[in-house]
């Protein structure tokens, strides 16, 4: 997993509620592809007109936010489809950080296993964030500061916010969470000994 | 103590408390299919880890096979690929996999319950956020990415933080042409798309009782479109008649001792949810949604809404957007829309009782000229079941489709589209821009529902067609 401390970008604001992953990503991109290679896919339905050409009102398709590496969205981003995909297809487009109100459980958990940090701030801060943002041509920076859990907008104010004690350890220090699990590996053993006795008909009625 | 069903299944599977609220919880169960089965158990071998225990791992092809009579893996080659992958590696590492075309292959949530890997009282993961519908079971049930399906299948466990409780309760008795597809679409439409995100659900109440297990998977099936990963509903006699026999069921002794064991599960009858919600079954009515979130859902006798009424800003937004993708007018009445158009099928509404229900339906009459019409059994046994009860003949007469098992037009991963522009009334559970197809436009209903547009070529009251 890559590892996660600092960012420092424009906030590109895709303002809308409830993006679904199928939007982030479609399905029939996924279907034979790897975690590489999705970036040019991200969004595409909203990306790209139906003739194929760029769709110029589309916040992405924008000339400051092309290389934007925060997304600002509105509630409930990352709902729908569990598809890691969309995760990659948002890092595979530079994203590393989506501001929203909400996130979708699994997309939420999806995006730490691969780096990329959801953070979670009131609808208004989010509104905040973009009109700074956009109150100039060149569209200003925020800041990202994961040690020090704050956001800082492109007027200067610093805004905290909570993460998981967890997550934020894990994206910092980058960590292979398969590992530190079999770490507990006598104490898995011992859990599924104990099981079979317990309740032996979960593992008796599929033994191979 | 006065646990809920939910606690009686988590508390239970913990096996280290990880710290800050996370638990390395146990995974009993874990179901793989052709879109990451293949990957998954290919980049756990890659990354240099085992697989412990094969036996508790079941794989099927469903999201990327074509659907077309006597369609084989390679019918769509990219999800050819894929099959071929899932072949090798399941052989590899032992893990059990459902072929196409044997007996047990279907849609994931669909052969799961059908061949009773899932249990009560059991805990079950899989790539797919639909994987909720398992716990109309009474199993704690829920999607994860594809990094956690690599965990799972390397130490058989995932750490997890524990969700909220919530109950929602349906009371009172079913009005008619009212199916478990337009309770779940009506809680959706009334609590919003968010409003479980953190919470694992548990559907109870009268009505909820009163269901077959397979109207109580469909229920389930939706708890992710309201945001809730886990959605569930307790076991009782319904379900331990359904799964006797089942393939993976237990039998003899082992049967008594897992049925004593469930009869524990319940929610004591004063356990406290964090959130408590109560649904009158007489305020429903035969849903369909209008727009591009399941929460845009309408009774059918409704209006679309119009979004000069939506006080908030990126409301009134989202909703202009989704008139605007779906090609409706603000106020106008949403039957009567003309359709091109109808899927039955999907985890969600492919199982033998919903085959039944469309085709009472349709019996003696035609599906309008102009729409184009598919019935996509949820699996080989149903598609067999089906067949044997002439539900095919039926469907047939009428002017339907009758394909092979998949996932098919809910996903659209298969090579299978609904034609951009095109409208179609579906039983599946997403109504996202482009899930069907690119530009398609999705209504979601009851297969019922389904079955009537199919057959007045538009959107139109299930009521008005008694069986």
């Amino acid at each position: 997993m890559e590892k996660f401390t600092k960012l420092s970008g424009p906030a590109a604001p895709l303002m809308r509620a409830n993006v679904d992953t199928d939007l982030i990503i479609r399905i029939h991109r996924l279907v034979g592809t790897g975690r590489i290679g999705l970036g040019p896919y991200a969004f595409e339905n909203l990306r790209f007109l139906p003739d194929g050409t760029e769709n110029p009102d589309f916040v992405l398709n924008k000339a400051p936010y092309r290389e934007a590496p925060i997304l600002l969205a509105g509630a409930n981003f990352g709902c729908g489809s569990s598809r890691e995909g969309a995760v990659w297809a948002l890092m595979g487009a530079g994203i590393r950080c989506v501001i929203a109100p909400s996130f979708g459980d699994i997309f939420h958990n999806n995006c730490f296993q691969n780096g990329l940090l959801p953070i979670a701030l009131p609808e208004e801060v989010v509104k905040q964030i973009a009109a700074e943002t956009e109150a100039s041509q060149a569209a200003r920076y925020t800041a990202i500061d994961l040690v020090r859990q704050v956001v800082i907008s492109p007027e200067g104010a610093e805004i905290p916010f909570s993460i998981d004690a967890r997550k934020r350890d894990a994206l910092l220090e980058g960590l292979d969470d398969i590992a530190l699990t079999l770490r507990l590996k006598d104490q898995i053993a011992a859990w599924q000994a104990a099981d079979r006795a317990k309740r032996g008909w979960v593992w008796e009625s599929v033994k191979l | 103590m006065a646990a809920t069903l939910f606690d009686k299944i988590w508390d239970p599977h913990v096996i280290a408390d990880l710290g800050s609220g996370w638990s390395l919880l146990h995974c009993d169960r874990v179901l793989l299919h052709d879109l990451s089965g293949g990957r998954a158990l290919r980049e756990v071998g890659e990354t240099g880890y085992a697989i412990p225990h094969p036996e508790l791992v079941f794989a099927t092809p469903d999201h990327a096979v074509a659907t077309t009579p006597g369609r084989t893996a390679e019918s769509f080659p990219k999800g050819g690929e894929l099959i071929a992958g899932l072949r090798k590696r399941a052989a590899e590492t032992g893990v059990r996999l459902f072929d196409l075309g044997q007996d047990g292959n279907g849609i994931v949530h669909v052969m799961g319950p059908e061949l009773g890997i899932v249990l009560p009282g059991t805990t079950l993961v899989c790539g797919d956020s639909h994987t909720c519908t398992n716990g109309g079971l009474g199993a704690l049930a829920f999607g994860i990415g594809a990094s956690e399906l690599r965990h799972v299948l390397a130490t058989q466990t995932l750490p997890q933080k524990k969700p909220k409780r919530m109950r929602i309760r349906f009371e009172g008795t079913a009005p008619a042409g009212v199916t478990p597809k337009d309770m779940i679409l009506h809680a959706i439409g009334r609590f919003g798309t968010g409003a479980g995100t953190g919470y694992a659900v548990e559907y109870a109440g009268s009505a909820v009782r009163a269901l077959s297990v397979e109207g109580r998977l469909t229920l389930c099936n939706l708890s992710i479109e309201m945001g809730a990963k886990m959605g569930m509903v307790a076991p009782d006699d319904v379900t331990y008649a359904w799964l006797a026999g089942r393939r993976f069921a237990p039998t003899g002794t082992a049967w008594d001792a897992a049925l004593n064991h469930w009869r524990s599960l319940p929610s004591h009858t004063d356990a406290v949810f964090d959130s408590d919600l109560l649904i009158s079954m007489a305020d429903i009515a035969p849903q369909i949604t209008w727009g591009t979130s399941p929460e845009q859902v309408l009774p059918v006798t409704g209006h679309v809404p119009d979004p000069a009424t939506a006080s908030d800003p990126i409301r009134r937004a989202a909703y202009e957007a989704a008139l605007a993708y779906m090609d409706l007018k603000p106020g106008q009445l949403i039957a009567g829309t003309k359709i091109d158009w109808v899927f039955i099928g999907s985890c969600t509404n492919s199982r033998i009782e919903d085959l039944r229900a469309a085709a009472a339906v349709l019996r003696g009459r035609k599906v309008a000229g102009h729409v184009t019409a598919w019935v996509v059994p949820g699996s080989e046994r149903v598609k067999k079941e089906a067949e044997a009860e002439g539900l095919d003949a039926a469907f047939i007469a009428a002017g339907f489709e009758w394909r092979e098992p998949g996932c098919a037009l809910c996903v659209a991963a298969n090579g299978e589209a609904v034609p951009p522009g095109a409208r179609c009334v579906s039983t599946s559970n997403r109504n996202f821009v482009g899930r069907q197809g690119p530009g398609a436009r999705t209504h979601l209903a009851s297969p019922a529902m389904a079955a009537a547009a199919a057959l007045a070529g538009a959107i139109a009251d299930v009521r008005q067609f008694a069986a």
